[in-house]
């Protein structure tokens, strides 16, 4: 993970108008990267038009509606695509307002703990020395966590929520972020550009927002992606697990959850939400994959 | 050397003494513990007679001391539910748990360094493509969802393999493959790149130069250089896994040590959670210590840093 970036291409000073004009050109030849594009671009349009594109309210119960099967089914209908669940709410409009909650979840914990970790991580290949063993000696503590496991203990404790998953996942999933954002720095104390802004007298935030983090943000954009498809991956076990979105809330995983019991008869209601799932943290990964081949021109070399 | 490993100790000892600050801090933020302890129709007088039993009285650095003191000697106190030594049913529930990591992690790794190896030596094939689709599924797969799905299709409709339980080894084929499937992307990753890597190095064009059989320079000279990395990444693996257990264990209802922390979570039985988060930290901080170490041995480099 540390080497995600390789030496030369961070110490370039125009590593980011590089990598931009580089992604213009690329994304067209990068197959991955069009896809998962393609997927993510289309599942925000659903999120942000949810009202519009769900075809019932996804609150609506209807006792005398039940369990209908999707289209496919025989016995199903066009009037609930994907069919209704154990309180007869349409599928489709469940699975459409939960993209919301996933991508929400995903972005809000993936920028908290990216504030976080960039935060430690910077810091610490900057200054090195005793900085950087208090940064290491956090890093090695949170990693023998068990995130799972922590996360539950806390959201049992406080109340599980949407905003007590966002709030402890972001405080939980820093350390990948630290680690990429100390090796590129480390890389850039040196450089010739960052030496002449101490040398001029330049403030230290100034040093480190204006120099440094410009040209490591290429590197901590494939973090924050591949973070964003763990985040939610982790929300949806959580809320499976019943620590997380509490219901009503359409959550893919609290959607898994309460499709378990009829799963051995009607198992569609647990392979739509985890099929979503699935297709949505795919993309995401494709995603980050495609940006980590255009910073790193060498190839899948990780 | 030794200087390394001491070294190592002593920062993998202070990172233990800091987890289990932390785990006792989680009891203490649970609110008044002899509240839940004595339910919901204790009198005031029966909260009070439980503060003083469960030395609930005393200050707080004491009641650490005591703890940690007690952990130490691996006593974690009584359990708030079940009323027994929280160590006896850890020790109980262990075996399961450890079957389920050591499993997982021996699919993963049969699946991942074979097919690492063939996509190096072969890539760009179509081999290498099904290598890198199963490194991109894996990770996308919600572990949960897909043991569910192992369930549905191998234990109901195949029904090849029991769809919980842990009496026999077939209880463990399938939670294994989901716990182990979820490992398997980095570790053929690494395996992959870390071929690569060995095979444009300097003593292998020696190797070939010399007329070694390919075999030969494959297996003897680099793929031994090229696993070191997935060992130390293996033994990783393995603490995530027992930290995995608690999802893959209830979905498949397997007695281990997982679902006895989540059981623990629901029913806000402080005492067992602490000591579990503990117990799975700790094995993380000796792995990680001995992958280190290895990894040293090997690779006498490293010693330097």
């Amino acid at each position: 993970m540390a080497n995600i970036l390789s030496p030369q291409v961070a110490a370039e000073q125009h590593l980011v108008t590089n990598w931009q004009s580089r992604l213009f050109r690329s994304t067209l030849n990068n197959r991955s990267l069009a896809l998962g594009l393609m997927i993510i671009t289309s599942l925000g349009i659903i999120a942000l038009l949810a009202p519009w594109l769900a075809p019932h309210d996804p609150y609506l119960q209807n006792t005398a509606n039940r369990m209908v099967p999707p289209f496919w089914h025989e016995t199903g209908s066009w009037t609930h695509p994907l069919g209704t669940d154990r309180l007869g709410r349409d599928y489709l409009s469940r699975l459409i307002y939960g993209t919301r909650i996933s991508l929400f979840i995903g972005i809000v914990v993936a920028l908290i703990s990216g504030l976080i970790g960039t935060t430690l991580g910077v810091l610490a290949g900057y200054f090195g020395g005793r900085v950087d063993a208090v940064v290491s000696y956090l890093l090695t503590t949170r990693l023998a966590m068990p995130v799972v496991l922590v996360a539950l203990a806390m959201a049992s404790l406080i109340g599980g929520s949407m905003l007590t998953v966002t709030l402890l996942l972001g405080l939980l999933l820093w350390d990948r972020f630290a680690v990429v954002a100390r090796s590129a720095t480390l890389q850039l104390r040196d450089a010739e550009y960052v030496q002449a802004a101490r040398a001029l007298g330049c403030p230290l935030p100034y040093i480190l927002l204006r120099e440094v983090l410009p040209n490591i943000a290429g590197a901590l954009i494939v973090v924050a992606t591949l973070e964003v498809a763990n985040a939610i991956l982790l929300e949806a076990t959580l809320s499976f697990l019943g620590m997380g979105v509490q219901p009503p809330l359409p959550s893919w995983g609290l959607m898994i959850a309460e499709g378990k019991a009829y799963m051995f008869f009607q198992p569609w209601v647990i392979t739509i939400p985890g099929s979503a799932l699935f297709v949505l943290v795919l993309a995401i990964n494709l995603l980050g994959d495609g940006l980590r081949d255009l910073s790193a021109p060498g190839g899948r070399n990780e | 050397m030794w200087a390394f490993v001491f070294k190592r100790t002593l920062i993998a000892l202070s990172v233990a003494l800091t987890i289990s600050v932390l785990c006792f801090s989680l009891l203490q933020l649970s609110g008044d513990l002899a509240l839940s302890i004595g339910g919901p129709e204790a009198t005031a007088e029966q909260v009070e007679q439980i503060r003083v039993d469960y030395g609930l009285d005393r200050p707080v650095i004491q009641q650490f001391t005591s703890w940690l003191w007690g952990a130490v000697q691996l006593d974690f106190g009584r359990s708030y539910y079940y009323q027994s030594d929280v160590m006896d049913l850890v020790v109980e529930r262990l075996p399961v748990t450890m079957t389920l990591g050591v499993m997982s992690l021996a699919i993963a790794l049969f699946v991942s360094i074979p097919l690492g190896v063939v996509a190096a030596l072969k890539r760009g094939s179509w081999i290498d493509r099904v290598a890198m689709a199963i490194a991109v599924t894996g990770q996308a797969m919600p572990n949960f969802w897909f043991g569910l799905t192992l369930i549905i299709v191998f234990a109901v409709k195949l029904q090849w393999f029991p769809a919980a339980g842990s009496d026999s080894w077939q209880g463990f084929v399938l939670p294994a493959i989901a716990l182990g499937y979820y490992a398997t992307p980095a570790m053929m990753r690494l395996t992959r790149s870390g071929m690569l890597e060995v095979l444009e190095a300097d003593y292998i064009r020696t190797a070939r130069a010399k007329g070694l059989r390919t075999g030969t320079v494959i297996f003897k000279h680099a793929l031994r250089n090229a696993v070191i990395p997935v060992v130390a990444l293996a033994a990783v693996e393995l603490g995530f896994m027992l930290g995995g257990s608690v999802v893959i264990e209830t979905v498949f209802s397997l007695r281990g040590l997982g679902q006895l922390a989540w059981n623990a979570i629901s029913r806000n039985d402080y005492p067992v959670v602490q000591a579990i988060v503990l117990i799975i930290a700790l094995f993380y901080i000796v792995l990680t210590l001995l992958a280190d170490i290895l990894n040293a041995i090997l690779d006498p480099r490293l010693r330097a840093r």
